[in-house]
């Protein structure tokens, strides 16, 4: 008996496809020409994206080289001498830092506070539709309501002040607060979800503990939304590295970083720069710097960035779905 | 066997299962008569009534909850046991619009003059679905003892540190609740990956390690495979030697496995409570014997 050789069942794919297909030849015209125009539009989205990697990779290699990574811009007449991008990576990499160092306590308490407590609820409804609206004001109205808000001369402490007394409101600190509303809305939505996401039954099993609901949110709630959390953080990342408007409004014209005096932090904070984003502005032909292959190159060290993230996020996402078989 | 076969018939011919040859639960706890634990009375409820906005979900309520005993609450669904469950550690608070009526008391005290945190450190409960937090087996019962809020900042700084501290009681914890060694190498291990029998009793190890008077178990098998079910049962018998205990459960078969009192529930009122023998035995209200012979349920 035990040496009979056990035959395998034939694979699914293989009966699946004696079967006969559900063809889509069956199908009304319409439903047809519906069926290739979302096919068609799939494709061609797709080569989009093939040639946008393609093309920006073909530009970036022939034009990336090692220096531009260390040296800082610099004027000149011919673009040899214009020198690198060090400085826009350097107010990349700051006013990400502070943008998401704001936005992500306040997202998470926002989200935390919508989610499970929601008194009063009036205010809760007008929080909600606040996030929205903020999520859907165009960054380049914010950059202007930032000039707007923060030109006064009460609020010069966080830009420079002219010898007239004219606050510049112009400052890392400043496009900062500003970068921080565009990811905001990013991190409040992952975290509302994530919270949703959790059965009614755990929080109680905390509750039953002895612990209060400000400890269950601390020591149960939070932790188990780690992943959902970052991937918010990391979505609102890739928007402030991604925008444009606040940094040309908000940071001055300079390509290079420029104090304002003081303590050296404080000094770089309180004073303007560039990002690889407002870099590729004004050295593409559309700029003012006239500096294309440099653009290029500093467009592809931007495109890597952002790939990097939306692996991030994929790898972040993937490890919230093991997360989630609780029941 | 003081339960005579027909005793059972009753039951197996209502439930459509066999009860002729019980889990380990039930043949090894009958030989524990009563008077040998100490039996005393931890909590009283006199004339609840329970009620989710102007529902009224409980009525009338008058039982009380002794260590030393299982009590099990039965009854179709819909007819307030696990409300009545709740309202004993006041978790039915949790939910908006519930209020209640009556007085219920923990060793002479009135559960609304305890701090509602100090009352579930004492009245603990077990849920229908394992719901172990997503942290290590460890932390999971480490969790229930850390006691939040008191700490300030040496008391967390202390707290990581510490441990050394509460091992003995995360492990004292876990053994009574049967896992320890099943997870002893695997303390650090995320409670998540164990299997579900093995979560339920963490989660119950987690229930116990406050030390607790009075546990509360919502249909903690249901969720289970029969292996597990039996081992939380044995569990369960053991317990109540420490703990007083509430289960509420569908599965008459396990009321009469794990349970020396029963009480039966319809519609909200309690329609009969006993001994176990008594109400399965000799129902004395037609209802009861209708629902124990599976008239409707």
């Amino acid at each position: 008996m035990a040496s009979t050789p056990l035959t395998p069942p034939a694979p699914l794919r293989a009966r699946a496809a004696n079967r006969p297909r559900d063809s889509i030849s069956s199908w009304p015209l319409a439903d047809r020409i519906g069926y290739m125009l979302c096919w068609a539009a799939g494709l061609s989205l797709c080569l989009i994206a093939g040639a946008i990697l393609l093309l920006m990779f073909i530009k970036g290699i022939s034009y990336l080289r090692p220096e531009l990574l260390v040296e800082s811009p610099s004027a000149a007449k011919d673009q040899g001498g214009t020198g690198g991008f060090l400085d826009p990576i350097e107010g990349t990499l700051l006013l990400t830092a502070i943008g998401i160092g704001l936005a992500a306590p306040v997202g998470v308490g926002v989200a935390t506070w919508l989610n499970e407590f929601q008194r009063p609820a009036w205010l809760a409804r007008a929080v909600e539709s606040g996030i929205e609206m903020i999520a859907g004001t165009p960054s380049v109205v914010l950059a202007i309501f930032g000039l707007l808000v923060f030109a006064r001369g009460s609020l010069g402490f966080l830009s420079q002040t002219s010898a007239g007394g004219a606050v510049y409101g112009r400052s890392f600190l400043i496009a900062g607060i500003m970068m921080s509303l565009l990811a905001l809305p990013l991190i409040v939505t992952s975290t509302r979800e994530g919270l949703a996401q959790i059965p009614a039954h755990l929080r109680e099993a905390s509750y039953a503990l002895g612990k209060t609901k400000a400890t269950t949110i601390r020591r149960v709630l939070l932790p188990a939304i780690r992943a959902d959390i970052a991937s918010g953080v990391t979505l609102g990342i890739g928007r402030i590295i991604g925008d444009t408007a606040i940094v040309v409004i908000l940071m001055g014209g300079t390509l290079q970083l420029q104090g304002a005096g003081g303590a050296p932090l404080l000094s770089t904070l309180r004073g303007t720069g560039s990002t690889l984003t407002s870099y590729v502005f004004e050295n593409s032909p559309a700029g003012e710097g006239n500096a294309p292959q440099k653009a290029y190159a500093a467009a592809f060290v931007l495109l890597l960035t952002v790939l990097a993230l939306n692996l991030a996020v994929t790898r972040m996402s993937s490890g919230r779905a093991a997360a989630a078989k609780q029941p | 066997m003081e339960r005579p076969a027909n005793g059972r018939r009753v039951l197996a011919g209502g439930v459509g299962a066999p009860l002729a040859s019980p889990p380990v639960a039930g043949a090894s706890r009958r030989r524990v008569s009563p008077s040998l634990t100490e039996v005393k009375e931890r909590m009283r409820l006199e004339s609840v009534s329970l009620a989710y906005g102007d529902r009224w979900v409980v009525r009338d309520v008058t039982l009380g909850v002794r260590r030393g005993e299982v009590l099990a609450l039965i009854g179709a669904s819909g007819s307030g046991k696990t409300t009545l469950l709740r309202s004993l550690n006041r978790l039915t608070e949790v939910t908006a619009g519930a209020s209640r009526a009556g007085a219920i008391t923990l060793d002479g005290e009135e559960i609304e003059r305890l701090e509602v945190t100090a009352l579930r450190r004492r009245v603990s409960m077990v849920f229908q679905q394992p719901n172990p937090f997503p942290m290590s087996v460890f932390e999971n019962v480490a969790y229930a003892l850390r006691e939040e809020g008191r700490e300030g900042l040496r008391g967390w700084r202390r707290r990581m540190g510490a441990r050394h501290e509460l091992e003995p009681a995360v492990i004292d914890a876990l053994r009574r609740a049967g896992l320890y060694e099943e997870v002893a190498d695997d303390l650090d291990h995320p409670a998540l990956r164990l299997s579900g029998g093995q979560q339920q009793r963490l989660c119950i190890a987690r229930a116990l390690a406050a030390g607790p008077e009075v546990l509360l178990l919502d249909e903690p098998c249901s969720a289970l495979d029969p292996i597990s079910t039996a081992t939380i049962e044995e569990l369960i018998v053991g317990l109540r030697e420490s703990v007083a205990i509430v289960i509420v459960t569908h599965n008459l078969q396990q009321a009469f496995r794990v349970a020396d009192h029963v009480a039966f529930m319809h519609l909200g009122e309690l329609v009969e409570y006993g001994s176990s023998e008594q109400v399965f035995d000799h129902p004395r209200m037609p209802r009861t014997r209708d629902y124990i012979g599976g008239a409707f349920g």
